[in-house]
């Protein structure tokens, strides 16, 4: 230590420190730079070259197209159609139930062991492997409640997936809403309902709609999930139509329907030697990009407005 | 009170109404939130269930002894070893990329980069983290595993460096993400302090930062390795689905999650000794992902540092 103080007194010595140690600081900005920017480049380049593989096959035929055995006349038409059903399915459930799960923990429960091994479950969902979701659904819905393969158990259990980020989105939203708020509905002789009903959901819109796009746009590119539960990579047919033409109009035959998804097709094209599919492939993987990206800038942008137009 | 009541004109049946409702809308919410309690009960209980019809044909001292998986061929083996080696192997390759990368990354975010490159940089990262994975495979098989080929030109066309090296870069956002936010929890008089002691933002960075975001850090880590494990699609369509005991990242192997995949693309009729085996699978997936987390969570409490 002594021997420090006394070589500092040198006064070339601390300057020659201080330019190596301002140096070092240079040299981690640019590596820091390099990493972060090499890292994004090579993601980038990843993502043109799966845009410029499957150019090839984009047009309207292969959205129209059942899945075929000759490459360039497969389409996506019944993945597509069956994500969108099973989206469906899974925003009507997980919404509901994750937002309704969020005001509970937030605005009603008491701070006990109770609301504990809620909240803990809650916490270790959010971590397990998507593949035992499918095993669960399986086990579950596919065999005890027996749905069989069908849109609804997919529905259910990619609802099951996001209930967690869904859960956690509203939270956070209702969270950010001043107590002021609450205290000044219940000063007016509010009931907890008509506080949480007319004041802390309005408020938190933005963030409830957040989470349910950040969800959706997660349970739409799961796969291992839902090839689990026996997703056909081959449906040369659609599922009934949702609206008919007799009375009532509405049918839900559908939910019962075999299906594939966007992600399974895609897959199902990877995995043959034919490199002819390999376009195929690339060209949903690039539609599946794209419907991802869209899905998370929208929540990005929601986010962006609400949080600029909201002034306590 | 009840002058109060007659001059605001509630009457005593609408303030029952009133709280009738809200009893009833409680219920609701607390059945909701059970929701999340019950799916993990029957997570547990599917597994389990559906296993112990497994480990009934087969003893837990073959499930771990034995080196080979061949649960569908005639001549069966139920050692789950290889699938454990594969899914090893493969995370680990993926934290090798993972790890320092996403470090890096952060302490670039959260110390030197400016507040516009930050602004930009981070719901990019947020974006990156939605790419389905299906899409990372193809990278791997299509793209990455080429360029693999094009430098070790024995490589074979399905092997688990490709897949892992994808899965890496692939959490890398998570990692970078998770540890940039506990680190700019660190205080900002800390930061200060050691300015004011004379160190340069590199030092403070090093030694002041990282080690007081260390439980965030860990927890970062932790959800990097638990994604890597859960990974399915990635090793799935890169690495082969062949079990194969070893660790060496050149080689084609399945791992716990491709093995599921590969037996669900079948067709394998409910109750089959096939179809046990992948809740037995499932069931040593959630051990090791727990094993991780429990280790995880003690190391968060033992460097957790209070300010």
């Amino acid at each position: 230590m002594s021997s420090n103080v006394a070589s500092y007194r040198n006064f070339d010595a601390l300057r020659q420190g201080l330019t190596r140690r301002k140096m070092m600081d240079q040299a981690f900005v640019i590596i820091g730079l390099t990493v972060m920017l090499a890292c994004l480049l090579i993601l980038a380049i990843l993502f043109i070259d799966l845009i410029r593989d499957g150019s090839a096959r984009f047009g309207l035929d292969f959205f129209m197209n059942f899945a075929s055995r000759r490459a360039e006349r497969a389409g996506i038409l019944a993945a597509w159609v069956g994500t969108s059903l099973i989206m469906l399915v899974t925003a009507l459930c997980a919404v509901p139930v994750g937002v309704a799960a969020a005001i509970y923990l937030e605005e009603y429960a008491p701070k006990n062991w109770f609301t504990a091994i809620i909240e803990i479950n809650v916490t270790n969902l959010a971590g397990v492997p998507s593949i035992v979701y499918g095993l669960l659904a399986l086990g579950l819905f596919v065999y005890q409640f027996g749905l069989g393969q069908s849109i609804a158990a997919a529905g259910f259990t990619l609802a099951l997936l996001i209930l967690p980020i869904v859960i956690v989105a509203t939270r956070e939203s209702i969270r950010s809403v001043p107590k002021a708020i609450r205290e000044a509905a219940y000063g007016l002789g509010a009931t907890r309902w008509e506080v949480t009903k007319d004041h802390v959901l309005p408020y938190s819109t933005g963030g409830i709609l957040t989470g349910m796009i950040l969800g959706l746009s997660r349970a739409i590119g799961e796969t291992a999930p839902i090839i689990t539960i026996g997703a056909l990579s081959f449906i040369a047919f659609l599922p009934q139509s949702p609206i008919t033409s007799e009375f009532p109009f509405i049918s839900f035959k559908w939910l019962n329907d075999p299906f594939t998804a966007m992600p399974i097709q895609m897959f199902n094209w990877v995995s043959r030697p034919d490199p002819e599919f390999q376009a195929n492939a690339a060209a949903a993987g690039a539609i599946l990009l794209g419907m991802t990206l869209l899905m998370n800038a929208v929540a990005i942008w929601i986010r962006y407005r609400f949080r600029k137009k909201i002034n306590w | 009170m009840s002058a109060a009541i007659s001059t605001t004109g509630i009457s005593q049946a609408a303030l029952r109404y009133r709280k009738i409702r809200d009893r009833v809308v409680e219920a609701f919410l607390v059945a909701a939130g059970l929701v999340a309690v019950f799916t993990t009960l029957a997570i547990v209980a599917i597994l389990l269930i559906e296993s112990s019809a497994f480990f009934e044909h087969v003893s837990l001292v073959e499930f771990f002894t034995d080196t080979m998986w061949t649960p569908l061929f005639a001549d069966a083996h139920y050692g789950i070893l290889p699938l454990v080696a594969g899914t090893l192997t493969t995370t680990f390759v993926a934290l090798i990329v993972a790890v320092p990368l996403g470090t890096t990354i952060a302490i670039y975010l959260s110390e030197f980069a400016p507040y516009q490159v930050r602004e930009i940089v981070k719901p990019i990262l947020e974006l990156l983290g939605a790419v389905p994975t299906v899409v990372y495979g193809y990278f791997a098989l299509t793209m990455v595993t080429p360029v693999l080929q094009w430098l070790m030109p024995e490589l074979p066309g399905f092997n688990m460096l490709s897949a892992g090296l994808v899965i890496g870069l692939m959490i890398v956002p998570y990692v970078s993400s998770v540890s940039e936010d506990a680190m700019r929890a660190v205080p900002r008089y800390m930061r200060e302090g050691s300015y004011a002691m004379g160190a340069t933002r590199l030092q403070t960075a090093l030694r002041v930062v990282v080690p007081g975001a260390f439980s965030g850090l860990a927890a970062a880590f932790i959800l990097g390795i638990s994604r890597a494990v859960g990974e399915t699609m990635v090793v799935a369509i890169a690495a082969g689905m062949q079990p194969n005991l070893t660790f060496d990242p050149r080689e084609p192997a399945a791992t716990i999650t491709a093995y599921i995949v590969q037996v669900s693309l079948g067709d394998l009729p409910h109750g089959s000794i096939g179809y046990q085996s992948i809740f037995a699978a499932g069931l040593v997936l959630m051990a090791i992902t727990l094993i991780f987390n429990v280790v995880g969570f003690s190391l968060t409490r033992k460097f957790r540092e209070a300010y």
